[in-house]
């Protein structure tokens, strides 16, 4: 059997267009989420290793946890894939591809993606994609929507160019409100709401927003958003438009059902309410909760006793992770951890403090990031009947022996 | 065993040659077109009960039968509103006469009263 980096190692010798069936194969297994209905396939789908199928048409793949200790940065193919229209293009011409800039602009822009490699300046920054509703099947009580775990989130380096740069080279119009953003997907009935998603010009000229066409200095996996999508660190993913395909700047505030309906958590105390609440005003989701996670150890875990890490990662939504506590009690006291490299203020951090578990006696780890701008991270979930931003102190039952 | 297909064809950017089984080249080919095959619904089917036909040709025009059964026990008021969302919001061409069909069907296979 081939694996996947033989084949691109043999495809890129022959250095002429050629066509190789993908040998990746589908694991036969299922994994059991803890929570009502969480049996899930685990499939490898094209450009991708098995990954836990919660929907196949439209595809929606979540990322295997154990995946985030590997490494900081998340591999291409274990990246967690969420599409929401039923026609996901299966076939994308990367070099016919093309971006059109129109609206209220001063001139209209045709841009391929070798436009963008050679006619602007290559940014690359290092930052979290992570669906608005990551682990949305923890909600108590449970709501409706997409079942995801902790898995519907990733890091890497995306390179391409400043959004802000495309947005000079057209001139935006006095009076310019938003920026709206369309991919290839499509809709099945005329009368579905395209995906369409809308950011403020403000937000959309910012230093980091960019048009990426790299992932981890390899084209982004069709299923990602080849040949290129939109970058928008330290806001949800719902933003980041896969297969961009225009780019369009208008003088009022979008209100299609994706900005207006869609996507909008309650304009309340930490965005949250209570399942009886109704007639509260709401505002489009925007910037990441601080989170932080434990990727070496699974709840529920036996340990062998003795000296080891206990390790993991957290990010926030753009200010950067000031530090990371840790409790072995459940919180009752906790502990400062060590920071790993920095990648910058929109990457996971890695973070590690060390674990002597004893044999008999039940560990509780918890773990809290503080962000720079002081936002962190309490045992009470917040609520909301979309099942978005949940952010939550992680903890982890272990025993040792 | 299921097998998904991919076909990339490939024009490299980089000119040097690369033994094949190399260390991939350090610059990223740039890959010209991405072509790949979905594997449809997988095993994912609506259960065989009554009302079945009008849920097989109501929903799976959108999506599979894994966006109900991966749900939670929804009541029927919340089955009920899933149905008009799918009609209302998304558009489906759901006839008045089907909608409560598709509702008892789900409140009776996938929900709570």
């Amino acid at each position: 059997m081939t694996d996947r980096r033989t084949f691109l190692a043999s495809a890129a010798s022959s250095l002429a267009a050629l066509s190789v069936p993908n040998t990746a194969r589908a694991a036969d297994s299922t994994v059991t989420l803890p929570f009502e209905n969480g049996r899930r396939p685990v499939v490898a789908y094209p450009q991708k290793r098995p990954m836990i199928v919660l929907t196949p048409r439209p595809v929606q793949l979540e990322t295997p946890f154990s995946v985030f200790d590997k490494s900081v940065f998340t591999p291409n193919d274990e990246f967690f894939v969420r599409w929401h229209l039923s026609g996901v293009p299966t076939s994308v011409d990367g070099d016919a591809h093309r971006i059109f800039v129109m609206g209220t602009v001063g001139r209209r822009l045709t841009l391929s993606v070798d436009d963008l490699r050679h006619t602007f300046e290559p940014v690359e920054i290092a930052a979290v994609n992570q669906c608005s509703g990551n682990s949305r099947g923890f909600f108590d009580p449970r709501v409706a929507g997409g079942q995801w775990t902790n898995g519907a989130m990733g890091n890497a380096r995306w390179k391409g160019v400043r959004l802000r740069d495309i947005l000079d080279r057209a001139g935006l119009s006095a009076g310019t409100k938003q920026i709206r953003f369309a991919g290839l997907d499509t809709a099945p009935f005329k009368e579905t709401p395209l995906f369409v998603k809308a950011l403020d010009v403000d937000i959309a000229r910012g230093d980091d927003v960019i048009v990426a066409y790299e992932m981890n200095g390899r084209p982004l996996p069709l299923l990602n958003g080849f040949p290129a999508r939109l970058i928008v660190p330290g806001w949800y993913s719902t933003y980041w438009m896969k297969m961009l395909s225009r780019i369009e700047a208008i003088d009022h505030v979008e209100d299609n059902f994706w900005m207006k309906t869609a996507y909008r958590i309650p304009d309340t105390p930490n965005n949250s309410v209570a399942p009886t609440d109704k007639g509260y005003a709401t505002i489009p989701i925007n910037r990441m909760r601080v989170r932080s996670f434990v990727t070496n150890i699974a709840d529920g875990a036996h340990l062998v006793a003795g000296p080891q890490l206990v390790r993991g990662i957290a990010f926030d939504g753009g200010s950067g992770i000031a530090k990371v506590d840790y409790s072995l009690d459940g919180g009752t006291t906790w502990l400062p951890t060590t920071l790993g490299p920095d990648y910058g203020k929109y990457s996971f951090r890695q973070w590690s403090g060390p674990f002597r578990p004893r044999t008999g006696i039940p560990y509780k780890i918890a773990c809290r990031a503080t962000a720079v701008d002081g936002a962190t991270q309490t045992s009470t979930p917040t609520w909301m009947p979309a099942g978005y931003q949940r952010n939550i102190i992680e903890t982890y039952a272990v025993t040792a022996g | 065993m299921k097998r998904l297909a991919l076909v990339v064809s490939l024009a490299l950017v980089a000119t040097a040659a690369v033994s094949a089984f190399a260390a991939p080249p350090k610059k990223a080919p740039a890959v010209s077109k991405v072509s790949i095959t979905l594997p449809g619904d997988l095993d994912f089917t609506f259960k065989n009960a009554p009302g079945v036909d009008v849920v097989q040709a109501n929903c799976l025009a959108c999506h599979s039968s894994a966006y109900v059964s991966t749900q939670p026990i929804l009541t029927q008021a919340q089955w009920t509103a899933e149905v008009t969302k799918m009609k209302v919001a998304y558009g489906a061409p759901i006839a008045d006469i089907d909608a409560p069909k598709i509702v008892e069907y789900l409140t009776t296979n996938y929900g709570k009263l």
